[in-house]
């Protein structure tokens, strides 16, 4: 049964996204984040887009690249903003960073920073939650460049085999740090190859969050019936660095002009423009308030003791 | 900073040596090429790639799909059709999807088949610590690759070691895995602009003394040194060794200073258990034991993986300070003594994100 969009709620979320990083993008010269960021900027459509199609109790798999699933996922912004300031309140105790950020109140599990690496976790989690007879399905996200292990083929066999619980969202913004995808593969049709696996795929070229939310959705519906798992490749651009706060048109082949034709379909400024004025304004206002009392809190908040760095090695 | 030789005085960073070794070595054996990721991107890999492939052409430099495992075998591969390449990675933390080939293969390669192939292959490795690389982006694993026989191992500390044991390692029959910190990037040292190779399997006295001989490996060796200069305040002079090379490694030098010194110290940027220290103490004295007894302590990375928050990484690395304090109990076996020191400048100098 599909469910109507939820313009508010996409706006609210993208807005916050966007809105945190460009907190992260001022703070960053002061070196309180000391910790490299990997920014979504230009990509959050597809993590918002995606989640709202999800439910609360499903679980996502992620990368370094985070912020944007984290919060997207419902993640909780004190704890984000002091992981990333490495305090003792940040979600891993100031331990992770911005390239480990979790929250398992909301199904967002830790995230890694190894390429490609939690593609197999996540079919793992869906073996379980099949054996357990659970309604949950496992939403696994993953850069372009993640495709070129060996571990997403095996994982992508195996899912197909045991017909697992799981949606595998490939977020392609055309790079692996500076290198373009016609640089790294002869074949860059990466849903012919991956249905050949045996999963069913779709891409979505269009940059709408409309439609990678109706698409997830309808994927998501026909992966609780059994029939997963799923492909979703969606096209995107990073308008930012790789890591870090800056832009880095100079480094990579190809040119902000590529960018530009994202840059004018960018999800924040057209679901913002759904709104009406009233809505759009109290929407923006709350989220700012929520960002800053993150920040507040991020900044009074203390550093681990020493003790905390012999804690946690085991369970 | 470690003024090796006396004859040259140009002074380059530890970066630069790497690549001018590289650039040298590509230019004299067009068997030489470099690949690996972001290998021809414009920061060339910290610097020490950049624009090699426009120089040698894209067939001799070139970038790689993320695809570690693979692409080791296609370098062994490529080695063994008579190519020498030196696979270049970001992070060692990424060579462990390299492991199987490294191992099984690269390691056993000449041994299996009597010699009558071999693998050419240099492996390199940027070690880490800048700021907040957390659990997966810090680590050093030259000890696992010490472990197997078939697998020569360089850490070399100074821009002249830098240079010469690349040019080595590059002309060696055998697989290198060689291994960088990130941290000696940008240090400087006088370094001979002609090819040279030093020889792979020698150590060098970096600080001459009498009373502790203290062991660095890569980064380590600049933080020991430091530490040596803080425990002349209080009278102890120490000697500071650097192995360069982790297999074979140069243990003869090691022992005739612990000989005379009858302290040794080894500070590894690396875990303590089964690692790097753990076979140095033991091959020293198995080597000295008829000989003298002498009194021996370790340090390296605290028991835990690395956290990302600056406090708790400051503890988890051992540093002048820490080491000179080590030093000065292990030769007073007291512990009333702390030294003045100032985090080491290159580490504070270091601005994100990468
Ligand atoms: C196994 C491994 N190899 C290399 C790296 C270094 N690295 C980090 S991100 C990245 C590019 C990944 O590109 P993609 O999967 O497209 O994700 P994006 O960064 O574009 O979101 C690389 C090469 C790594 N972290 N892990
Ligand atoms: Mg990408």
């Amino acid at each position: 049964m599909e469910k109507t969009p939820d313009y508010q709620r996409f706006y609210e979320k993208l807005y916050l996204i966007r809105r945190v990083e460009e907190e992260i993008i001022r703070l960053y010269p002061s070196d309180k984040i000391k910790s490299p960021v990997h920014l979504s900027i230009g990509q959050e459509f597809i993590s918002v887009g995606v989640c709202e199609a999800l439910d609360p109790h499903d679980v996502a798999f992620g990368t370094y690249r985070g912020h944007a699933l984290y919060l997207a996922k419902g993640g909780d912004i004190n704890e984000m903003i002091a992981e990333l300031y490495g305090k003792e309140a940040g979600c891993a105790r100031g331990k992770g960073g911005s390239m480990h950020l979790i929250d398992n109140k909301v199904g967002m599990m830790g995230t890694s920073a190894i390429v490609s690496t939690s593609i197999p976790h996540a079919a793992g989690y869906a073996l379980a939650l099949k054996n357990q007879k659970s309604s949950s399905l496992v939403a696994c996200f993953f850069g372009d460049g993640a495709t070129e292990e060996g571990v997403f083929y095996e994982t992508l066999n195996f899912a197909a085999l045991k017909k697992l619980p799981v949606l595998f969202i490939c977020e392609n913004n055309q790079y692996a740090i500076y290198t373009h995808i016609k640089d790294r593969m002869a074949n860059t049709d990466l849903c012919t190859r991956v249905k050949s696996f045996g999963l069913q795929t779709e891409r979505i070229e269009s940059g709408s969050i409309l439609d990678v939310y109706k698409t997830a959705q309808n994927m998501v519906e026909r992966i609780r019936q059994g029939e997963g798992p799923f492909f979703l490749e969606i096209d995107t651009y990073r308008l930012r660095d790789h890591v870090g706060p800056l832009e880095d048109w100079g480094l990579r082949k190809g040119s902000k002009e590529d960018a530009l034709k994202w840059i004018d379909k960018d999800q924040v400024s057209v679901l913002g423009g759904l709104l009406d004025d009233f809505s759009k304004k109290r929407i923006e206002a709350a989220v700012e308030k929520k960002i800053e009392d993150a920040i507040q809190y991020a900044e009074v908040s203390h550093f681990p003791e020493n003790e905390e760095l012999y804690k946690h090695v085991f369970s | 900073m470690y003024l090796v030789d006396k004859t040259s005085s140009r002074s380059i960073t530890y970066g630069e040596a790497i690549y001018e070794a590289t650039y040298q070595e590509m230019e004299r054996d067009e068997n030489v090429i470099v690949l690996g990721l972001g290998a021809d991107d414009p920061k060339g890999l910290f610097g020490s790639t950049k624009d090699l492939h426009t120089f040698f052409g894209s067939h001799r430099s070139f970038d790689t799909p993320l695809s570690e495992d693979g692409m080791t075998g296609v370098a062994i591969g490529a080695a063994l059709a008579g190519l020498r390449p030196i696979h270049v990675h970001q992070r060692m933390d990424f060579v462990l999807l390299c492991m199987n080939q490294l191992v099984n293969l690269a390691a056993k390669t000449s041994y299996m088949f009597a010699g009558k192939q071999s693998v050419p292959l240099v492996v390199r490795n940027v070690i880490g610590r800048s700021w907040g690389q957390g659990a997966q982006h810090s680590q050093a694993f030259h000890s696992f690759f010490m472990h197997v026989p078939g697998l020569k191992v360089v850490a070399p500390t100074t821009p002249y070691d830098a240079k010469g044991t690349l040019i080595s390692s590059i002309r060696e029959n055998n697989p290198v895995i060689f291994v960088e910190h990130r941290m000696l990037y940008e240090i400087k040292g006088i370094v001979p602009e002609e090819p040279f190779a030093v020889p792979l399997g020698k150590g060098r006295i970096l600080a001459e003394g009498d009373d502790i001989t203290i062991i660095g490996i890569s980064h380590m060796v600049a933080e020991a040194l430091r530490a040596a200069a803080h425990l002349k305040e209080v009278g102890i002079t120490a000697e500071v060794i650097d192995p360069v090379t982790l297999y074979p490694m140069d243990i003869d030098l090691i022992a005739s200073s612990v000989l005379k010194t009858g302290r040794l110290l080894v500070i590894d940027c690396g875990w303590l258990n089964c690692g790097a220290s753990a076979e140095i103490i033991t091959q020293v004295f198995e080597k000295l034991q008829e000989e003298k007894s002498f009194r021996a302590a370790r340090m390296g990375f605290a028991e835990t993986p690395c956290p990302t928050t600056k406090n708790l990484e400051n503890i988890f690395y051992p540093s002048a300070k820490t080491i000179a304090m080590r030093a000065y109990k292990l030769i007073n076996m007291k512990e009333d003594w702390i030294p003045v020191s100032e985090e080491a400048k290159e580490i504070v100098a270091f601005r994100g994100p990468f």
